[in-house]
């Protein structure tokens, strides 16, 4: 735990995914809040955890974002086992977590709130200032790439809409690299409009091969920008399905708790 | 990418209401404010700055004094010692925190100077930096027991105002024997000190006060600060949000502290300038100042929930209050009506601070 996270000296062999979990369970106390569940984030790929309340999805994300030590198996950076100290040793990993509250503070500019605590300055010693032009245009432009064209950065960022904000939280977390990005339910308090701009933003991480975990109560909002999906249930896995072996009316159907009968597959 | 792109639809719309053409444009940015609520966002001392050039013209009309240079000369004087509190409290404000101790602590610090060096025959400078300490100590005092215990920052610096309060009075009483320091323009050195102060220029009929660049500098620096600087940023966040700024890995103990030193060397200073203009201070000095403060802070455009607000706009606030104050006298009024005045400002003032509040964060 005292080592720093290794850097593999040679680059992983292709394919290798950004993160693993191997079997890895979670107890608080008593509660087995999570069971023997294994899963892959792959570069340019998006894997989807589905599962209903209580299922043990926040729980496997706290475990893949470093806020949690699992009390089972392993994880596997780049092919390496590792243990996170905390979700800083995650993020130096380049795994990046955007989580429901956001982050953000409300009557901030947008522009503000996309660096807040890693500010570009120029200038040095006491003449050190805020490079205001740099990070408006770094905001402005990191957001129409997500598809988001805002008039004025400067706006306080709670003018906007519950998914323009998830997209500038997914931005931001991409800027300051992030090569796997963890979203827990982005959608969840979206209309369908805003949906559809976080499901775009998604799309665009991927295409930047950027590999995207995507906790989801919602089959339909996973299963047309996912490659792989994971089901929970009651804390275990219903399994870990490819888009090709898996179609929106299984995963529905998995969603409600029954596993699949061999012969739907 | 089109094709991603209607995926993503298709995925949205799930039940069907997906029907809309995925066109090639880019989602635009909802609906704009109006232009008022905007400006007012984008510029909260803008309030405060219509409300300045209201009451100068006021006054213009009411007293024939009132815009000459001597005028001029006295409503600044007036205004720059609360426009130099006013600047330190609106920034804590902004970082979400009030501190009723900033009256007293320029009454505590004017008179730890006058007791050193009237008393114990203390070098005057010496006993300035003594006094300097002993505001960073309380300040430093204040900041820490609201981030250890969680207690609202409005209890804690309540009971530190007491305190000090009764300290002042007490101590003052016991080495003195009254409630008042004399004698100061007779201590040693007295006349190095003085300058730095208490000085004033005097142009035909007309005095300048030090303490109107004092507060023109603290303005400046705050404005620098606040607007300018990674500490700036951090101030808004811990102020607006401080779970969330914790998160990004904004140092919001580290800042919180530091503004209640702030505000306790702002009080430092007040304090230097009101003891060095008259040599003298009694023992109640600042007492009841702490609520002036903070409504110029909140005329300024600083919101009373913390995350917003402006440095110019609270030194403006300042501005309007000597104004005002002097204005009253001038234009040959009973000067109690000076708080009625304060308290309708602060009305209209929290008022809009609510709106654009409302209207900013209800997305
Ligand atoms: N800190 C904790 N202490 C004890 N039990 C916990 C703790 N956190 C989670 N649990 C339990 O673990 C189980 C899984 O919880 P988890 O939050 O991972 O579910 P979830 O799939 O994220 O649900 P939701 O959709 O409601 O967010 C639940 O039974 C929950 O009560
Ligand atoms: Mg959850």
């Amino acid at each position: 735990m005292t080592e720093p996270n290794p850097t593999p000296t040679s680059s992983p062999a292709p394919g290798t995914p950004i993160l693993e979990a191997r079997g890895v369970g979670k107890a608080y106390g008593g509660v087995v809040a999570l069971q023997d569940v294994s899963m892959a984030v792959t570069a340019g790929e998006v894997t989807c955890v589905l599962g209903d309340n209580g299922a043990g999805k926040s729980t496997l994300i706290k475990i893949l974002s470093g806020a949690h030590a699992p009390s089972a198996g392993e994880l596997l950076v780049d092919g390496v086992e590792t243990r996170f100290d905390g979700p800083r040793a995650a993020l130096d990993a380049g795994i990046a977590t955007v989580y429901q509250d956001l982050a953000m503070v409300p009557l901030m500019p947008v522009w503000r709130n996309f660096f807040l605590g890693r500010e570009e300055t120029v200038g040095k010693g006491l003449l050190s200032r805020l490079d205001h032009k740099t990070m408006r245009r770094v905001t402005k432009d990191d957001l129409k790439a997500m598809g988001i064209d805002l008039k004025d950065v400067n706006q306080p960022i709670g003018t906007l809409s519950g998914g323009e904000r998830q997209c500038v939280a997914i931005a931001r977390a991409i800027h300051f690299g992030g090569r796997a990005l963890i979203l827990d339910e982005p959608t969840a308090a979206l209309g369908v409009k805003q949906s559809e701009v976080v499901l775009r933003s998604i799309v665009e991480a991927k295409r930047r091969g950027i590999g995207v975990v995507l906790i989801t109560h919602n089959p339909n909002h996973a299963y047309p920008v996912g490659d792989h999906f994971l089901v929970l249930n009651h804390g275990t896995s219903m399994g870990y399905f490819a888009k090709a072996d898996l179609t929106v009316e299984q995963l529905a159907t998995m969603m409600a708790g029954d596993p699949l009968d061999v012969e739907g597959m | 990418m089109s094709l991603t792109r209607s995926a993503a639809t298709a995925a949205a719309g799930g039940n069907g209401t997906g029907r809309r053409e995925p066109g090639p444009r880019l989602l635009a940015s909802r609906k704009p404010l109006p232009p008022v609520l905007a400006a007012l966002i984008a510029r909260p001392e803008l309030g405060a700055v219509v409300a300045t050039l209201a009451i100068l013209i006021f006054f213009s009309l009411a007293s024939d004094s009132f815009l000459t240079l001597a005028g001029a000369g006295v409503w600044l004087e007036s205004a720059s010692t609360y426009g130099i509190m006013a600047v330190a409290v609106a920034l804590l404000m902004i970082g979400g925190e009030f501190d009723l101790s900033a009256g007293v602590m320029t009454g505590f610090t004017a008179l730890i100077v006058g007791v050193l060096t009237t008393q114990i025959g203390v070098n005057v400078w010496v006993a300035a930096i003594i006094s300097l300490i002993a505001a960073l100590a309380v300040g430093a005092f204040n900041g820490i027991v609201v981030i250890r215990t969680g207690l609202p920052s409005f209890i804690v610096t309540l009971a530190t105002f007491f305190v000090l309060q009764g300290v002042d009075l007490a101590v003052t009483k016991l080495i003195t024997g009254q409630v008042v320091i004399q004698g100061m323009a007779q201590v040693p050195f007295y006349d190095s000190i003085q300058p730095v102060f208490g000085s004033s220029l005097t142009i035909g009929s007309a005095n300048f006060y030090v303490s109107v660049l004092w507060w023109l500098a603290v303005a400046g620096l705050g404005i620098w600060v606040l607007n300018h600087t990674r500490v700036g940023n951090w101030i808004y966040a811990v102020g607006g949000a401080p779970q969330a700024a914790r998160q990004v890995g904004v140092p919001v103990r580290a800042t919180k502290v530091g503004l209640f030193m702030t505000t306790a060397t702002a009080g430092w200073l007040v304090g230097m300038i009101s003891l060095f203009r008259t040599s003298t201070v009694q023992a109640n000095t600042g007492v009841g100042q702490e609520f002036i403060f903070m409504i110029c802070a909140v005329v300024g455009g600083c919101l009373l929930t913390g995350g917003f607000g402006s440095v110019g706009g609270a030194a403006l606030g300042a501005l309007i209050y000597g104004m005002t104050f002097q204005g009253i006298t001038f234009a040959g009024w009973d000067t109690n009506w000076l708080k009625t005045f304060l308290g309708v400002m602060l009305f209209a003032a929290v008022i809009i601070n609510h709106y654009v509040r409302k209207r900013a964060t209800a997305a």
